[in-house]
């Protein structure tokens, strides 16, 4: 079944772990230039643009592209869709590792992150959507961990630890949609208080709306893609049961986020229309704005709907990428491309080259964890002590 | 879980519940309020330079004497809480407008509501105060606010703190005035009870109604301010937003804030239910099944009885 032999795909992982290293050691640099000489020395922050793409990738994509996690497990969990098993310890380790490299990259962005528990315990901003914001992630970031643990328990031989976190499952699937509803809406919340700095495309009071429901686009997407490159280079860890149930989930998930997609489409139609913002498409952010809402929501919704139709896996993949791609265009635009449009030339923000870098280097400790685990762990198999189990 | 669902409920009713009353917060009484009035500002950056003195920032590379720094237009930075700005007049042979810019001190200041770890304060004093001690340094005060004022430390590496103008808190808890206001050769500056201060801006523009726009700008902008300004020309050809609209800038995430509790108390019950229903699935069609295949065996029990007694 595997796709590579072994000899390949000895030769992907010495290439891999060449680049790794190279990313990883400049990525150590430029943390320390970060930490010695202030965000100035690494980033092109202003007055005018206080955030950057640290907020607009790593926090706002990050925490987006890691909603497969409470996806798949309430699917199988919650709404009892037993055939997508297979999907969930991955999607569970994607969430876990996204959501702690999303807290990494907080610890670059933020002035002193030695302080980020003050929130919690010195001073409570109850007012603020960010105190919500830091409040559910900080939470979500402790369940996930609990979800993943059963796997980690496995490998080391904790069974009786393992099967107490196991009797949690339910409730912790519950716990894990609430908070992922409350955190994912309330980064695009964030937006909210300014919207005299917000392209009024964007700017919307539905945002929440918006960005909770493209996260669940967002986490059946990377399912789908994370599911093609794990059968591409960890094909030799997968069981049986997993190969046989994984053309049902990309068909499944597929055909779901399908129609999230067109649903996501008509309420942001009515968005428009709430603010009679229809003027507004006649103009070069209108364009800009059209290019998303039909290219990346439109059109990803048909593909899916057509890959599911004649059953076509490689659509269904194909269009997953076009799927996340889309909701990183949203979450670009939203945070970086259509906010401070009010803003001369002159004054708009352009990355800095180190700023990229520090965000490569961390997707990149995330492919590193996530290749540890999945050769380790049982993420792609079940664990021959505790089959049936679940 | 129950603690998360308490961020909203604090602010749907013990903060102000601006979004579900009809209460409207004009302001601590007795507050202070300056009003600078640009058609009297003669651009001699004294000001400025009184400004940097109280608050003891660095010496800029040009002296507050050098006029010349008026040509670029400049914003609020670290190093200078307020500037002023020159802008040319729409009629020719008028002389330029200079117009002083500075945090405007908003009644329900948007960096306050935004921050969360309280690091901002509205003292009763109309000052909106900021406290380092605290200070995560997130920045999203800087993308709260409206006039776009707060400003960052970028270059401190490890006490990076916002900076803006304090209206000189320190100085009016003492009695003393502001320093630019005290430094203002002209009338360009005044200083008063808001009360008062706003009586006074409408018997300018009712005397003089030749010479201002009828509108006192921070009045209502965003749902009022502490610094107000009368001018001669359109608030937005010197570069002031006129779209802001009056809606403090609290209101504008308090109905995002108060769904919090509604999805904590909510989404449980509902999830559990979706839970139950299918289970309850399950168990029905494993006893169908069951039934059926007894039902199947019974049958063929039978069949087999018969054949037996046939033969």
């Amino acid at each position: 079944m595997a796709q590579v032999t072994t000899a390949e795909q000895k030769s992907i992982f010495s290439l891999f772990n060449f680049i790794a290293l190279i990313i990883v050691g400049i990525g150590l640099y430029l943390t320390y230039l970060r930490f010695a000489g202030g965000l100035a020395a690494v980033t092109n922050l202003s007055d005018y643009n206080p955030w950057g793409i640290w907020i607009s990738f790593d926090l706002l994509c990050g925490v987006a592209l890691a909603a497969g996690g409470y996806v798949t497990s309430s699917a199988v969990y919650l709404f009892g869709m037993k055939k997508y098993h297979s999907a969930v310890r991955p999607a569970i380790l994607t969430g876990f590792l996204g959501y702690a490299l999303v807290f990494l990259a907080i610890n670059y962005d933020v002035g002193r992150p030695w302080r980020l528990p003050y929130p919690l315990i010195v001073q409570q901003g109850t007012t603020s959507v960010l105190f919500e914001v830091g409040l559910c992630v900080a939470t979500y970031l402790t369940v996930l961990f609990v979800e993943f643990s059963p796997a980690a328990m496995e490998w080391l031989g904790l069974k009786r630890a393992r099967n107490l976190v196991v009797k949690l499952t339910i409730l912790l699937t519950i716990f894990g949609v609430v908070l992922s509803t409350m955190h994912q809406s309330s980064l695009g919340a964030l937006f909210l208080i300014a919207p005299s700095k917000l392209h009024p495309l964007w700017y919307s009071p539905y945002i929440p709306v918006y960005f909770f429901i493209t996260s669940v686009v967002a986490g059946l997407s990377m399912v789908i893609f994370e599911s093609t490159l794990s059968h591409r280079f960890f094909a030799y860890k997968m069981d049986e049961t997993h190969f046989k149930e994984a053309d049902g989930v990309t068909l499944g998930f597929g055909k779901a986020a399908s129609f999230v997609l067109a649903g996501y489409f008509a309420i942001k139609v009515m968005g428009i229309s709430a603010d009679n913002n229809w003027h507004y498409l006649k103009t070069g952010y209108g364009s800009w704005y059209l290019v998303e809402l039909l290219g990346f929501v439109a059109l990803p919704s048909l593909l899916y709907a057509i890959g599911v139709r004649v059953k076509s896996l490689t659509l269904i993949k194909w269009t997953s990428v076009l799927a996340v791609l889309g909701v990183i265009l949203n979450r670009f635009n939203v945070c970086l491309i259509a906010f401070n449009w009010h803003l001369p030339s002159a004054e708009r923000y352009f990355p800095h080259w180190m700023e990229i870098g520090i965000s490569v280097f961390i997707v990149m400790i995330g492919l590193i964890l996530y290749r540890f685990i999945v050769t380790r762990m049982p993420i792609l198999y079940e664990h021959p002590d505790y089959k049936d189990a679940h | 879980m129950g603690w998360v669902g308490a961020v909203g409920l604090s602010t749907t009713f013990v903060k102000s519940g601006a979004a579900a009353t009809t209460k409207h917060f004009t302001g601590y009484p007795n507050s202070f309020a300056i009003l600078h009035d640009i058609t009297l500002c003669v651009g001699c950056r004294t000001c400025e330079a009184a400004c940097n003195k109280v608050n003891e920032l660095p010496q800029p590379d040009k002296p507050f004497t050098d006029l010349s720094v008026l040509e670029t237009k400049r914003r609020t930075t670290t190093k200078a809480f307020t500037v002023v700005n020159k802008y040319d007049n729409s009629v020719p042979s008028e002389t330029p407008i200079f117009y002083k810019k500075q945090c405007n001190h908003c009644l329900e200041p948007a960096c306050a509501s935004a921050c969360f770890v309280r690091a901002f304060t509205k003292t009763k004093t109309g000052a909106v105060i900021y406290d380092s001690s605290v200070c995560v340094g997130c920045r999203y005060c800087m993308v709260a606010c409206p006039f776009e004022i707060p400003t960052y430390e970028y270059d401190q590496a490890l006490t990076p703190r916002i900076r803006k103008c304090t209206m000189c808190y320190p100085r009016v808890v003492e009695g003393q005035l502001p320093g630019c206001v005290e430094a203002c050769p002209l009338e360009a500056l005044s200083f008063g009870k808001r009360e008062n201060i706003i009586k006074i801006a409408r018997e300018r523009i009712r005397k003089y109604p030749d010479r201002y726009v009828d509108h006192i700008y921070g009045e209502q902008e965003m749902g009022g301010t502490n610094w107000m300004y009368l001018s001669g020309v359109p608030f937005k050809d010197l570069g002031m937003r006129e779209d802001l609209g009056i809606t403090p800038a609290p209101q504008l995430t308090a109905g995002a804030l108060s769904s919090v509790p509604i999805i904590v108390g909510l989404w449980p019950v509902l999830l559990a239910g979706l839970y139950g229903i299918s289970k309850r699935k399950e168990k029905i069609a494993k006893t169908e099944q069951e039934q059926a295949v007894a039902s199947a065996l019974d049958k063929e029990k039978s069949a087999t009885s018969q054949i037996e007694e046939k033969s």
